[in-house]
């Protein structure tokens, strides 16, 4: 491998959009670094499927329009696609053995909006199994490794479930990725991998096309190396879709204006619901500077009161399963995917599916059916929904007062696959900062901004009100500048 | 109340108890959450978008038409519609429904509240209240005779809009019931919401059936899926009450259970599928945010409906002095109705008595002779302007009610206007007093005897002369004008 | 709330999972932890508050009724793992 080669899958989105138009590399030139990357690292279990060739070809009609002067706004750039998207004749498996084999006969609406901006594909990425997880670690094909290391060496998981686009992006193995986010599988991972994580608000990216997992939280977004490149991804993923009825037809702004107009006069709300307890200092001492930047760059810091926050994870885990149940019932081995036979139909859904299904798939479903069933649905589920209703509420009024919420992301930094928790609910804690804003339906973005006391990267958290990534990008622009990051690859 | 019917056992009458859950096929072209055809009997899997086939991924989008053909139905049976609906999931694994999940509405339907006004063999009349109406997705087919130990699933039919209509447990005999089925029918076809080809299965219907004491409390049901006949409801309700009635009357409990109707035998029974206890998990379709309706749209619907059948009815009776009955006939299916009005148009003049001769040749002749040959009013040979213009020429008394049977087999053939076909045949009646009078000379001069015994006090004779001039003249004489003729000359 | 074996059951038979005794167990201990954690809820207040089942999408947009879609079979039909006479293929069932 080149010097050159080397510096090319260091450079940002922006960057690489830079040096195509301006004819100093090449499409292909950069899709085969990409492509070497990817190859030299396969010990990271990043991608679920490689489609390299797919990718040359993709390149090589970039080059063409390159050359003609008809590049699109991602024309030529390589990305990685979380395998929760369905891309046409490319195998979907979102991470299950259910869907092994499975080649979608369409492609989903965010991926069609970035092969129409030209971007080039390099691979399906690995992913919790039905992006249920928070450390890669319930993907039917393998767990994904984090590239950074503690001091002590142990494999660190790269976080969930888009744990496999973050590595990818961190690693260098792809320019930028999609990821979805359901209860923090985008901001998460980005944070334990030291990337930027957006989460737009609710039905501002379709979801026509995307496994789906639970439908009133579900969120595709984009994955990257910085603030900027998030807003450019977002720009090409956001669209208003027919086909997703709860999609928004509210106009997509040119997100990247909105970066260097910086926090002068905004008004920045530090929720101290947020402060768990015994969060560790790091991230403690992180959060207070984060406000000081944002402070020194001229906004305005307020204490403020999310009160329902601490109900979030457990309206949370009433919600997603039961959604979860009802719209995993589909895999049953009939019209594609695993069939694992049986006498009659119903042994042939129950093999299928208890084959198909990892376990914690299986504990959600059943969660999920249980707090549907009749006799608990008004304990469990309508509660939950009401109580969903009052966190939405707890953000209503903070941005009666506040343009954005700064908070940290996850409440630790990575930790090693072989300490993962092996009490579900202590796993699912993870989650507890990155969940609310799903239930309320809100825009979140995670920013590398420091390093843990073991040196891993710690991410500072961005809520804005809904439709507003705006607030988001120019807050984020200005942490990222003030925290001067080193991703791993500048390490 | 009213028409309380009974069924005898050992220990006296048990009331029966009657509730039907219609599922009508909503008439729009594509299905209610995709954009796939929904058009009968195509081949296999060619009306199946990725959405029907709950491919990973995919959403449904609602069809506006099949909201409006619910709203529409909801004012056609006097019902409320709510401006605010929800959709929610059904869970259930099943063959043909690839989700595992049917979208229907649960807590909060498109339409509530609303009646039908039935009228019964009698002449009485029962108003049926209805609970709900609600749209929900149609599931696809199973087919289970092509191979000995598999079941192919044919899912052209999943995602096809229904509308199922709920009735209220008010229904008290198989009469009222087939007589709700037949009103509701004659409804949405009138609306143009649904065919209701029973026979295509476009219309279905599921009666759950109970008894009790008089006075008693609900006793528990049975539910019968899937009769798609009217004969077969009215088989189906005989034969569950029977079934229950000898069961309590042993002391036996009826159990709450689903029962198919096997039209070959003309029983219900249980059915063997019944592993599973059903646990349906309704929760609201997060795929599908609430279904709000702008009330000015409901307005501009209301005022857009055709006239019903119980309004044309009312009309009929008013302008034309029809019958309730002759008016109930023509009203009952939307054809006839379209035939009568059209034919109206082409009737000099248009008056009670012209437009209640025309009713009677419709119902008696038109559908006895379509009964006959197995037709109906679409395939009918005598055009509703032919059918007007035998009556015009009946009414101006160029042929007699007699000959105008004549001509009408003749128009059921040749598909010919009547007073073409009377020149061609020479059916004009004679009117002119001349000719009469020289046949009633001929028909006197020819009896004297008779003449004699009338003259006598015989009045009865006097058909025997009219009957005689009448054959004289084959058939074509003005009837009124050799009465007062004949009268006239044997009172000389 | 505490899940017995026997509800386990009732609900992995509706949800069609098949539980082994091996792993019923450990699936019972993990279920009632989340149960457990779950319960919480019952903390909050909310007789008077409306269940939210969405977030910002006020209410359904129409499609109009036009057909678009199916005449595809072969798309369709493609990725299952039985097919016959263009139909997908399951064990016989009985009604």
């Amino acid at each position: 491998m080149t010097h050159f080669q080397n510096d090319l899958i260091c450079l940002t989105l922006a960057e690489a959009k830079k040096a195509l138009s301006q004819k100093e590399i090449s499409s292909v030139e950069l899709t085969e670094a990409y492509l070497g990357a990817i190859a030299c690292n396969r010990h990271l279990n990043a991608y679920i499927l490689e489609t390299a060739e797919l990718a040359l070809e993709k390149a090589r009609e970039s080059d063409q329009r390159l050359a003609k002067g008809e590049a699109r706004p991602l024309e030529g750039l390589p990305l990685a696609i979380k395998d929760l998207f369905c891309t046409e004749g490319v195998q979907t498996t979102a991470g299950s053995h259910i869907l092994e084999g499975f080649k979608p006969p369409y492609e989903s609406t965010v991926t069609h909006n970035l092969k129409n901006a030209g971007s080039v594909f390099l691979g399906k990425t690995n992913m919790d199994e039905f992006a249920m997880g928070s450390a890669n670690i319930t993907s039917y094909y393998g767990n994904v490794i984090n590239p950074w290391k503690r001091r002590d060496g142990k494999d660190l998981t790269p976080g969930g479930s888009s744990g496999g686009s973050a590595a990818a992006v961190a690693a260098g193995l792809a320019l930028a990725a999609t990821g979805t986010d359901t209860g923090g599988s985008i901001r998460q991972p980005a944070a334990f991998s030291g990337i930027v994580g957006l989460k737009p608000t609710y039905g501002r990216c379709s979801r026509w096309g995307i496994v789906a997992f639970a439908s009133s939280l579900d969120q595709a977004g984009p994955m990257t190396r910085d603030v900027r490149d998030a807003a450019l991804m977002l720009e090409v993923m956001a669209s208003y879709d027919p086909k997703d009825s709860t999609s928004s037809s509210q106009n997509v702004p040119c997100f990247e204006k909105a970066i260097s107009k910086g926090v002068k006069g905004l008004k920045v709300g530090i929720p101290k619901e947020y402060q768990l307890e015994g969060m560790p200092d790091d991230i403690m001492k992180l959060w207070e500077k984060g406000a000081q930047w944002l402070k020194e760059a001229g906004a305005q810091i307020i204490e403020i009161s999310l009160p329902h926050t601490k109900y979030s994870l457990p309206t949370y885990y009433v919600l997603a399963p039961a959604e979860a149940s009802s719209n995993l019932a589909r895999y049953d081995g009939v019209r594609y995917g695993l069939r694992v036979p049986g006498k009659t139909l119903d042994d042939l859904y129950e093999n299928t599916r208890s084959e198909g299904f990892g376990v914690e798939v299986q504990r959600r479903v059943l969660i999920g059916t249980y707090v549907l069933s009749a006799g608990y649905y008004d304990a469990y589920y309508l509660k939950a929904q009401k109580v969903r209703k009052l966190i939405a509420q707890d953000f209503e009024l903070a941005f009666q007062k506040v343009d954005v919420i700064l908070t940290p992301t996850t409440p630790s930094a990575a930790f090693a696959i072989d300490e993962k928790p092996t009490d579900p609910v202590v796993m699912y804690l993870n989650d507890v900062l990155t969940v609310p804003a799903n239930l309320a339906g809100l825009p979140g973005l995670s920013v590398p901004a420091g390093l843990s006391k073991e040196g891993l990267p710690l991410g500072l958290q961005l809520l804005g009100p809904a439709f507003d990534e705006n607030v988001l990008f120019r807050a984020g622009w200005v942490l990222e500048e003030a925290a001067a990051f080193k991703s791993f690859l500048e390490r | 109340m009213d028409n309380i019917y009974f069924y005898e056992g050992p220990s006296g009458p048990w009331e029966l108890v009657i509730g039907l859950e219609v599922h009508a096929q909503v008439i729009s072209k594509a299905k209610l959450f995709s954009g796939a055809a929904t058009t009968f009997g195509a081949d296999p899997n060619t009306q199946v978008s990725f959405v029907d086939a709950a491919m990973p991924g995919m959403l449904p989008a609602i069809n506006e038409i099949c909201v409006e053909q619910a709203i529409r139905t909801g004012l056609g049976i006097n019902a409320e519609i709510n401006i605010i609906s929800v959709f929610d999931r059904k869970n259930y694994f099943y063959a043909d429904l690839p989700s595992g999940y049917q979208i229907s509405q649960y807590t909060r339907p498109i339409v509530g509240k609303g009646y039908l006004d039935i009228e019964l063999e009698d002449g009485s009349m029962r108003r049926i209240g209805i609970t709900r109406l609600h749209l929900e997705q149609d599931a696809g087919k199973s087919i289970h005779d092509q191979h000995p130990d598999k079941s192919y699933i044919d899912l052209n039919r999943s995602g096809v809009a229904l509308m199922e209509i709920v009735s209220e447990p008010e229904i008290r005999s198989a009469e009222e019931a087939t007589a709700y089925v037949r009103k509701l029918r004659s409804i949405v076809r009138c609306l143009g919401t649904c065919d209701g080809n029973m026979d295509q299965g476009s219309m279905r219907v599921d009666v759950n059936v109970s008894v009790r004491k008089a006075g008693a409390p609900f006793g528990t049901r049975a539910e019968i899926k899937n009769v798609n006949s009217i004969k077969f409801l009215a088989q189906a309700i005989h034969y569950e009450a029977e079934r229950q009635v000898a069961i309590l009357e042993e002391g036996g409990e009826i159990q709450q259970e689903t029962r198919l109707f096997d039209a070959v035998r003309g029983i219900t029974r249980s059915m063997r599928n019944k592993e599973h206890a059903h646990d349906y998990r309704y929760f609201p379709d997060p795929d599908l945010p609430p279904l709000v309706l702008d009330p000015k749209w409901v307005e501009e619907i209301r005022k857009g409906l055709p006239e019903l059948p119980d309004a044309k009815k009312a009309r009929l009776m008013a302008e034309y002095e029809l019958s309730s009955y002759d008016a109930s006939v023509l009203v009952a299916e939307t054809e006839t109705a379209v035939f009568f009005e059209e034919a109206l148009k082409y009737l000099h003049p248009l008056n009670k008595k012209t437009a209640k001769l025309l009713a009677n040749w419709l119902i008696g002749d038109v559908f006895g002779a379509l009964n006959r040959e197995s037709k109906t009013l679409e395939t009918c040979p005598v055009s509703s302007a032919h059918l007007a213009g035998l009556i015009n020429q009946i009414e101006a008394g160029v042929i007699s009610g007699k000959i105008a049977k004549e001509v009408f087999s003749l128009m059921w053939e040749t598909d010919c206007d009547a007073q073409v076909l009377i020149e061609r045949h020479g059916l004009k009646q004679v009117s002119d007093d001349g000719a009469i009078l020289a046949n009633i000379d001929k028909v006197l001069n020819e009896n004297p005897a008779m003449v004699e015994d009338y003259k006598s006090g015989k009045e009865k004779l006097f058909g025997f002369f009219v009957g005689q001039v009448m054959k004289a003249m084959q058939g074509k004489a003005n009837p009124e004008l050799v009465n007062q003729l004949l009268r006239e000359k044997l009172e000389k | 709330m505490s899940l017995d074996q026997e509800t386990i059951k009732r609900i992995a038979t509706l949800a069609r999972l098949k539980l082994n005794d091996d792993r019923m167990s450990s699936m019972q201990q993990d279920l009632n932890h989340i149960l457990h954690f779950i319960d919480q809820l019952n903390e909050v207040e909310t007789s008077h508050v409306e269940p939210m089942a969405g977030v910002n999408t006020p209410s359904m947009p129409f499609r109009k009724d036009v057909v678009n879609d199916g005449d595809r079979v072969a798309k369709i039909m493609e990725n299952a793992p039985e097919v016959a006479c263009n139909m997908f293929v399951v064990p016989k069932v009985v009604e």
